[in-house]
């Protein structure tokens, strides 16, 4: 069965796509770091890190319209934390509302606070979007091993990907079994037959679990896992990596 | 050496009490063929698991001459390969290169030594060039050729295969039938798919309830229908022999 995967377009060839996983992860985070220590009132530089990713987007030749679907997806969450801010946040009244006992009113402040973490929040998850767009998971995985994350966090990750659709199948089959027989019912045996399905999955993926250290187990698995090395930092990177630093840093000594 | 495997009275429990064998003797020659038939939870599988060390029973399996103990384990897991039944379980890893090269790196070997392995484990099964393709995007005929490819780059003696045919179509069943006879190592092999028997083995035990019920020629096995219903292994309400 297809599904789509976090990495799609990472088969795609570009200059962003042929850099070192190494060198791509400690600039988003470089990138991530600039944009939120950014003070909100300096809105120019914000529209010089867009300027920045956008350069970027382009360059790797990823779909536009995806790039902007898979952005939005930030929204509701930073919507979440932040939408009471224009409420609690002192200063000048914006507009004021009567809502049963309380007396409610949202301040311009607040207001340019919010819009000020909506900005940030997208410049980040653009940077991010770049990243693993453009970066194959195996390859990712690799770079942050080298960068020094624990081991035992790279292989629950790379389990992660490897069966995560592996299961979302199973949990597919089970659903067209259980339609196929009518479910009917009452809400209650409904939740029950649903429960019953999340625990045999629990089950299922159990005993995957344990095949698959038994796979593993045969071919000589002790414990450690080794790869080979096959990251390469090359001169393109060593370019790439000094110019986004002037680039990132180049805003603040201008408007600062 | 004249045995490559040797099982002297095994027995084995499941924690749940279940008794998966019972008293089983086996003796394996080198370049021999070995099918290992009988009806589902035969204990064909359990057998298999206790070549390698994965399981343990109660009794002395002998591969190559060393006993399957903790200490030999390194070795015996070097000089017996074992390929699941499910292909899914066999390729964990997010690449077929980084599945492959699963083995070898484990073994220690040079990273000269481990890219000649994977590059002819590969190529022996027909599929040079997949290195770089990730495991959930190939077809299921593929997942099994590359699950055999992930034990052959360690040069195992005894090839051991759990269920090489089941969920095949016939065109990727006859060329992995193909493919396994051209391999040279000693194999054996837990199926009930019988065409594949008596192409492939010349010697067939056949195995129910946890014990080894016959062993001998393939023909003489495959031949007797009686026995073969008698453990349902041919319809026992219809008249067809198997030729």
């Amino acid at each position: 069965m297809k599904h789509s995967f976090i990495d799609e377009y990472s088969g795609l060839d570009s200059f962003i796509h042929r850099l070192d996983p190494r060198t791509k992860l400690v600039a988003s985070l470089a990138f991530i770091a600039a944009v939120v220590l950014t003070p909100a009132s300096n809105w120019r530089v914000f529209v010089f890190y867009f300027c920045i990713i956008f350069f970027l987007l382009i360059l790797s030749k990823l779909p536009p319209l995806y790039v902007l679907k898979r952005s939005m997806v930030i929204f509701p969450f930073v919507l979440l934390i932040a939408v009471f801010i224009p409420f609690f946040k002192e200063g000048e009244v914006a507009g004021s509302y009567n809502i049963w006992l309380w007396q409610v009113s949202v301040t311009y402040s607040g207001l340019f606070i919010l819009a000020n973490v909506m900005v940030k929040a997208w410049l980040c998850i653009l940077a991010l979007i770049l990243l693993s767009s453009t970066t194959k998971l195996a390859e990712l995985l690799k770079g942050l091993r080298q960068l020094g994350v624990p081991q035992v966090m790279i292989l629950i990750l790379s389990f992660m990907y490897r069966y995560i659709f592996v299961l979302a199948d199973e949990v597919m089959r089970m659903q067209q079994a259980r339609d196929s027989r009518n479910l009917g019912g009452n809400r209650l045996y409904q939740l029950k037959t649903i429960g019953n399905m999340v625990g045999t999955l629990f089950i299922r993926s159990y005993e995957r679990g344990e095949r698959i250290y038994a796979a593993m187990l045969s071919r000589g698995f002790d414990g450690q896992i080794r790869t080979l090395q096959n990251l390469h930092f090359r001169p393109a990177d060593a370019y790439f990596s000094a110019i986004f630093c002037l680039m990132l840093i180049f805003p603040c000594v201008i408007w600062w | 050496m004249d045995k490559v495997i040797e099982i002297k009275n095994l027995s084995f429990s499941y924690p749940d009490g279940h008794q998966g064998l019972q008293n089983v003797d086996l003796v394996v020659c080198p370049g021999e063929n070995l099918a290992v038939i009988g009806p589902n939870g035969a204990g064909k599988s359990t057998l298999l698991l206790h070549l390698n060390g994965i399981l343990r029973g109660n009794s002395t399996v002998k591969v190559c001459g060393l006993a399957v103990e903790e200490n030999n384990l390194k070795e015996i897991r070097k000089r017996v390969g074992l390929v699941f039944q499910d292909p899914e379980d066999q390729l964990f890893s997010l690449s077929v290169f980084d599945d492959v090269a699963f083995g070898p790196i484990s073994m220690g070997y040079s990273e000269a030594e481990v890219l000649q392995r994977v590059t002819r484990a590969l190529k022996w099964v027909g599929m040079g060039g997949y290195e770089q393709r990730s495991p959930h995007h190939l077809s299921f005929g593929e997942k099994k050729r590359i699950a055999i490819a992930t034990v052959l780059s360690l040069d195992p003696e005894v090839l051991v295969i759990d269920e090489p045919t089941s969920n095949l179509d016939p065109r990727s069943k006859w060329s992995l039938i193909a493919l396994l006879e051209q391999l040279p190592m000693t194999k054996m092999i837990a199926t009930h798919d019988l065409e594949l028997v008596r192409v492939l083995c010349h010697r067939t035990v056949l195995m129910d309830e946890g014990k080894v019920v016959a062993d001998g020629v393939t023909e003489a096995i495959l031949g007797d229908v009686s026995l073969l219903k008698g453990h349902g292994l041919a319809p026992t309400n219809l008249n067809l022999v198997p030729d």
